[in-house]
């Protein structure tokens, strides 16, 4: 049995401890807003926050998330949360939508770290995402615009 | 995209139409405002035809047919009802519209009708209103495809909007005992000078027992309030929040999940296999084979048969696929590569001629008599979609009913398909169609759809979710063909261009050859050249090939825009004054290509802020009835990688319902474009697909993204499509730009400079 922190509540699994955080997450505890993309940490589809860093919960056991701070695209609610949902509306930057709590998720990572990131800051801070709509530019624009409405 | 199957058999079915009867045949098509059954209504709404419902709390429920996969098609749909029903844009709310011939997608069949541009003969035109009429009979043709969903339902929907409008206006001047010409309507509200109003949510009860106006007048274009307008897309909030639902979230109680392994051998099945290890692992219920399947229409070839495993979770279910020990039956592709498919496709353009699709004057005649003759081949390579969300399906079976949850662009052919597998009426089939991870052109195709309702006859009655693993989502597609286009040009004494021909060869998608479906692209090319012969010739292989992003467009565009650029260094003619030439007939190609010019500074010095070379280059193309030009500045690093730093882009799409949802299609078509012109490419080798996730097959980087500046064209009455325009033209605007800047012609995709 696993003890999990997940977006503040706790949770007990019984899910083997090599079982990836994100199968977890979608099949027990009912959060599907954290996407599988690819199973290998080549998209970013499924990053999540463990203690406030971005991770791929699809290669991160969930036995190495017990005790630990999680937060998904549904427990993700501060103040930079809320700028850059704005931003995101803003701009209209989704198309699908599939890659869209990753990216989210990777960008708030970001802007906490780092909250006035240059270009080459955001290229390097989201290239591990990856859209397949080519919502690119407009994630960029709206990090930006985030960043200045904060 | 086009159904060519579908198609196929409604063309087909125009001879036999006949036995309808002369009568129905001579009738107008029918009004597609009211569906064969009623709709059904929740307490206190009300059904004004057969799309639209308004609910006494105010809402106005638009009923829609077409799947949303990014290309924004749910917000444009609803702003045409919303802006002729004068509807508040808050109250708008959107229904999965049942199956039902009025939904049927007319557009995306008659657009691909093989009638030559510019012909408007009895001919088309008959064909067009048999086809239209046939359409209204044969539920369950409601694609999305072919960039066609706002061209195929501008009309219906505004006369959808402007009928429940008429119906609600006569319920209140009843109410008030006034005249309908003295009432107004704005954002959901009836009002009459006298200062009586009411809401849209009071009047709905009554509207609905007024007489329905079958033909009502529409508002003149200055009268829309809505259409022309960037609104904000509809499934923003759902799409930020994580609480967007797409197939894989579907989660019926007791559902169990299923993982497949499919014979990497494309094409190939299960000849045994050994389960003991897997069956006794944690959380198994069933380990079972799956025949190979086809993917319904639009594609050719199968999907491998594979072995797939049930358990409790999606992990439990992989891990113990893992365990499962297979043999292989690997079929008739175990010698197939990617040399053999080019080799097989070279030597037929060798010794065969094709179908003909386009024919002006004598090209043969005209090439031998020529001063100067140009000639190219060009090559483009298979290709995946690679949609984010991987395929997967989720489907119920018990008490000899389905229901389906999938992701897909073709739901009544789907249900057809589910139908057909668990040998029940599709009538019997209850499908539902979330958001879709892209489509892109591969979920036109019902195969993992049918994987999962095979797999549903096996859980005693339990949901079950097929997840394909990225691995044999890349491995197993339905690719974009591999194909090679050779051209040749004569130039007259003079210099002028006097003969042109373009021969594609590769899979014609499994359509039959009279429909040319690999010459769209080609075939309605606007370039006039007196003496001009395009043609295709279908070379098929076992691997299962479908329609991609553009679908013929894709390739088509970069062999014609690539050697139009050679004919005008050739000629010794700036690329875009050579294009305005051929195009002199065509104002709007004119337009587009001056306003491109214009934006790109065309012609001016290009000096990088680091001193580094950069150059432009041009394409221009008309596709899914909208003209595009792009200009794409690159340059070339020390390694001879290409870099593409700025692209201009400009469209005539007659009507803009949405301008920002307009360019963001443009932007994104554009960098799938470009994801596939500089890297994109599947190999094969002993039948089997080379790569597997994303770190060989990887889209561009945001990173990587050139700057994007886009111009919409918009003074037409007839919305043209958007959804795929922006692909087709990337690939040769760069490859023009990088012979502009290295004197390397490259003829081949992806692009790589020797």
């Amino acid at each position: 049995m696993l003890t999990l922190n997940i977006n503040g509540k706790t949770f007990i699994t019984d899910a083997e401890a090599d079982t990836p955080l994100l199968w977890v997450l979608r099949g027990e505890l009912h959060l599907p807003g954290t996407k599988f993309g690819c199973g290998k940490a080549l998209c970013g589809a499924c990053t999540v926050h463990l203690n406030g860093v971005a991770v791929r919960s699809c290669v991160t056991p969930v036995a190495a998330a017990a005790g630990h701070e999680v937060t998904t695209i549904e427990g993700l609610d501060d103040a930079v949360a809320q700028a850059l949902r704005r931003a995101w509306t803003e701009i209209d930057v989704v198309q699908c939508g599939y890659c869209q709590s990753g990216q989210l998720m990777s960008a708030s990572a970001l802007l906490k770290a780092n909250p006035q990131p240059s270009d080459a800051d955001i290229d390097a801070a989201m290239s591990g995402n990856l859209c397949r709509c080519g919502t690119y530019p407009r994630i960029r624009a709206a990090i930006h615009l985030a960043a200045k409405g904060r | 995209m086009a159904q060519f199957k579908r198609r196929h058999f409604i063309i087909g079915t125009v001879a036999a139409a006949g036995a309808l009867g002369v009568g129905w045949l001579a009738a107008p098509p029918r009004q597609r405002l009211v569906g064969k059954k009623p709709l059904g209504v929740s307490p206190g709404q009300a059904a004004l035809n057969g799309w639209v419902k308004v609910g006494s709390d105010n809402t106005v429920t638009v009923m829609m047919s077409q799947a949303e996969m990014g290309q924004g098609a749910h917000t444009g749909l609803a702003m045409v009802l919303a802006d002729e029903m004068d509807a508040a844009w808050e109250s708008v709310r959107l229904e999965q519209a049942p199956i039902d011939g009025i939904y049927n997608n007319q557009a995306a069949v008659v657009d691909a009708l093989p009638f030559e541009p510019g012909d408007n003969g009895l001919l088309k035109r008959g064909s067009e209103h048999v086809l239209r009429r046939l359409l209204r009979e044969v539920p369950g043709l409601a694609e999305t495809g072919g960039s066609s969903s706002i061209k195929d339902q501008w009309l219906p929907l505004r006369q959808a909007g402007a009928s429940a409008r008429l119906m609600l206006v006569a319920a209140a001047a009843k109410a008030w005992s006034v005249q309908s010409s003295e009432c107004t309507t704005e954002s959901g509200t009836v009002r009459h000078p006298s200062g009586k109003s009411a809401t849209y949510g009071e009047l709905a009860a009554d509207a609905a027992e007024q007489p329905l106006p079958k033909d009502p007048p529409l508002k003149a274009p200055a009268q829309f309030r809505l259409i022309g307008t960037g609104l904000r897309r509809l499934d923003n909030l759902a799409k930020i929040t994580g609480t967007a639902a797409f197939a894989i979230d579907a989660a019926p109680p007791g559902l169990v999940y299923a993982s497949i392994r499919m014979c990497p051998t494309v094409g190939g099945k299960v000849a045994s296999f050994n389960a003991a290890q897997a069956l006794a692992m944690r959380g198994v219920s069933k380990v079972m084979t799956v025949d190979p399947v086809s993917g319904s229409l639009a594609a050719t070839g199968n999907i491998s048969g594979g072995v797939a495993v049930i358990a409790d979770t999606p992990w439990r279910a992989m891990r113990a696929l893992e365990a499962v020990k297979i043999e292989w039956d690997h079929g008739p592709a175990a010698n197939l590569s990617t040399s053999s498919l080019f080799a097989a496709i070279s030597s037929a353009l060798d010794t065969q001629e094709g179908s003909t699709n386009l024919k002006k004057g004598d090209v043969a005649k005209a090439l031998k008599d020529a001063a100067k003759t140009v000639k190219a081949e060009y090559r483009v390579p298979l290709l995946a979609h690679a949609t984010m969300e991987p395929m997967n399906c989720t489907v119920q079976f018990a008490n000899g009913a389905a229901t389906v949850w999938a992701a897909t662009q073709a739901a009544g052919v789907a249900c057809d398909a589910v139908a057909k597998a668990l040998g029940i009426n599709a009538a019997k089939v209850d499908i539902r169609v979330p958001f879709l991870g892209g489509g892109f052109g591969r979920r036109y195709l019902s195969d993992c759809i049918v994987q999962a309702a095979h797999l549903a006859k096996a859980t005693g009655g339990a949901p079950v979710q097929l997840i394909w693993s990225r691995e044999e989502d890349m491995t197993h597609d339905f690719y974009r063909p591999a194909y090679i286009g050779r051209s040749e040009a004569g130039f007259d004494s003079a210099g002028k261009l006097i003969a042109w021909q373009l021969t594609s060869a590769g899979s014609n998608m499994g359509a039959p050859g009279f429909l040319g479906a690999s010459s769209e692209g080609a075939s309605n090319t606007p370039y006039r050249v007196p003496n001009i012969k395009i043609a295709h010739l279908a070379v098929e292989s076992p691997l299962a090939v479908g329609i991609w992003r553009s679908v013929a467009n894709s390739e088509n565009a970069f062999f014609i825009e690539s050697f139009m650029d050679e004919l005008a260094v050739s000629a010794g003619v700036d690329p875009i004054a050579w294009r305005a030439d051929l195009l002199a007939h065509d104002p709007r190609a004119l337009r587009v290509l001056s306003r491109v010019a214009a934006l790109s500074g065309w012609g001016t010095p290009l000096a990088a802020p680091d001193g580094t070379r950069r150059a432009r280059g041009v394409a221009f193309h008309r596709c899914f009835g909208s003209t595009v030009a792009q200009v794409a500045e690159v340059s070339v690093n020390a390694a001879q990688e290409i870099r593409v730093h700025r692209v201009t882009c400009v469209i005539d799409c007659g009507v803009a319902v949405n301008p920002n949802l307009i360019r963001q299609q443009l932007e994104g078509g554009m960098i799938f474009g470009l994801s596939a012109a500089l890297r994109g490419r599947i190999t094969i080798e002993k039948g089997q697909v080379q790569q597997s996730n994303f770190h060989d097959y990887t889209p561009l980087r945001m990173s990587e993204c050139p700057e994007i500046h886009t111009e919409i064209i918009a003074d037409g009455t007839t919305p043209g499509g958007v959804g795929e325009t922006g692909t087709p033209p990337i690939a040769p605007a760069v490859a023009n730009a990088v012979f502009a800047l290295t004197g390397q012609r490259l003829r081949e995709l992806p692009l790589k400079l020797a």
